[in-house]
């Protein structure tokens, strides 16, 4: 039987049968690129986010208060621009630029690593800005009225509750993420969106081949948002606590034991 | 008497707003003062600039004579020893009771851990929450929470603790527990400096009663002399008003 003779499933079938390997690998790149550069575009996120809320001391002096000022305009252009122009565009613009203005050939998983984490990085940014402006002020009073100092403030007390804030937008960019790599293609990166072209050129069954692919695409987010949503709950902590208490006869009914001497019930 | 705190001058505006207006006096060491007076007069923005969370307009404070305002004191370790309680507590929210207790030790004070543990836990049994070390500041109620919030304050071993309203935002029935524990601490011979329109406490815990009026201290003197002798006619209306009010409640 040949291609033109099957119906829709047998058609489907056949591209699953001959083609799950390449499917496969697509989808595995396509995963990596997306959880990588979600967990880069964090890390630069959270550094740009931070050097935005940081506000100048009051007794430094004018060089300092100049020089935050200078780098936070560069971060502000930074954002503005990688949240301005679309993906595949900054894509070509980094790979080809860097070869011919530079003679650096990247290659497709660093190009890829690198555009991606870029622009996730200049949405999170703004992400983790909001998430600490969002924290109560009187948590950043109570901080300081123990002698922390902006560091130790940021470290043990806002960016712990601004991230249990974002979560839910941090697995927002990983599921866009997931689905946007597909504009890699452009630089030739072989993921799922590159090998849905190539399966569809080589049958010409776009239908069938598309089909395959967004039931792929929707298996991989789905299944993310899920375990980001099992993860947020698990931040949250139990929603009960334990009472700590010495008295041995309580322990029956559930109470954790108290040590008085060395503290704590672990 | 050790002089501990020195405030000199002190003027506080937000734009053309003065809300402070030349502020003058100071702590001994062991002073339990209760600062009253209406809303808007200016106790609660005294205590933030004293600790700096807010800046002041003009004016000094020393702290055992060095000029803290000036920078001759090291800003957060300054506010090491300057504790404060506030009216709506400001636990942190991520951290468990314990813990809320044991990171400023460690992390300010650089205090081993097991040492900061101890210590927690001896202040926390002291306002008698030790049961609780295992809660979330949201699986608490006002009044724990504010003696957790005293716990975290005296586990830095200040010189001197800062009261901002500590009851205001309590139910009635907790601001018992809080004012028992503030009342044991003073006794224990802290230095206490309390923002509140708690008269009673203002009567029969501190030793010293200031009343602020628009900005300014109208009176500063031993509770039975500002209670019952009021030198100033606003001291007289403002307890008067205080008084009745609380018979009509």
């Amino acid at each position: 039987m040949t291609i033109s003779q099957m119906n829709f499933f047998q058609r489907m079938w056949y591209i699953l049968q001959r083609y799950s390997g390449s499917l496969l690998n697509g989808a595995a790149t396509t995963m990596i690129i997306a959880i990588v550069c979600t967990l880069f575009g964090c890390i630069i996120g959270f550094a740009v986010g931070l050097v935005q809320t940081t506000e100048p001391k009051k007794g430094s002096g004018i060089i300092k208060k100049s020089l935050l000022k200078i780098v936070k305009w560069i971060l502000d252009a930074y954002v503005e621009i990688f949240r301005g122009t679309p993906m595949m565009l900054q894509a070509a613009f980094i790979y080809y630029g860097m070869a011919q203005l530079f003679n650096i050939n990247l290659s497709m998983w660093s190009a890829a690593i690198l555009i991606v984490s870029i622009n996730t990085g200049a949405y999170m940014a703004e992400t983790v800005r909001g998430g600490i402006l969002s924290i109560d002020k009187g948590q950043t009073e109570g901080a300081k009225a123990i002698g922390m100092n902006h560091v130790q403030t940021m470290m043990r007390v806002i960016l712990p509750q601004a991230l249990r804030n974002i979560m839910p937008q941090i697995g927002n960019n990983l599921i866009i993420n997931i689905k946007d790599t597909c504009v890699l293609s452009i630089i030739g990166t072989v993921e799922l969106f590159f090998t849905f072209k190539s399966i569809s050129g080589a049958l010409y069954t776009y239908f069938e081949a598309a089909t395959v692919t967004m039931i792929i695409y929707f298996i991989l987010t789905f299944t993310c948002s899920r375990i980001l949503r099992w993860i947020e709950n698990k931040m949250d902590g139990p929603a009960n606590f334990d009472l700590a208490t010495s008295d041995t006869l309580a322990f029956t009914s559930g109470m954790t034991k108290y040590n008085k001497t060395t503290g704590g019930t672990h | 008497m050790e002089e501990l705190l020195k405030v000199e001058h002190l003027v506080k505006s937000f734009g053309t707003n003065n809300v402070l207006k030349d502020i003058d006096f100071s702590v001994n060491k062991g002073d339990v003062i209760s600062i009253i007076g209406s809303s808007g007069s200016g106790k609660s923005t005294l205590l933030r600039c004293i600790n700096m969370l807010e800046d002041a307009t003009g004016g000094n404070i020393y702290f055992h004579g060095k000029n803290v305002l000036k920078g001759e004191v090291n800003e957060d370790n300054y506010r090491t020893k300057v504790g404060m309680v506030f009216q709506s507590f400001n636990l942190f929210n991520n951290l468990d009771v314990l813990e809320n207790c044991i990171v400023g030790q460690t992390c300010v004070l650089k205090r081993k851990k097991d040492e900061a543990k101890q210590i927690a836990l001896e202040y926390l049994s002291k306002v008698g929450m030790s049961q609780y070390i295992n809660a979330k500041p949201r699986q608490l109620s006002g009044g724990q929470k504010q003696r957790v919030a005293i716990a975290r304050a005296l586990a830095m071993s200040p010189e001197i603790l800062l009261f901002d309203e500590p009851t205001s935002a309590l139910d009635p029935e907790m601001v018992g527990e809080v004012l028992d524990v503030m009342k044991t601490l003073a006794s224990s011979g802290m230095t206490m400096l309390v923002v509140t329109h708690e008269m009673a406490f203002a009567r029969d815990v501190s030793n010293r009663v200031i009343f602020m009026a628009d900005g300014r201290i109208e009176e500063d003197g031993k509770p039975m002399d500002v209670f019952n002798n009021p030198k100033k006619e606003r001291t007289k209306e403002f307890l008067s008003r205080f008084l009745s009010d609380k018979k009509q409640a």
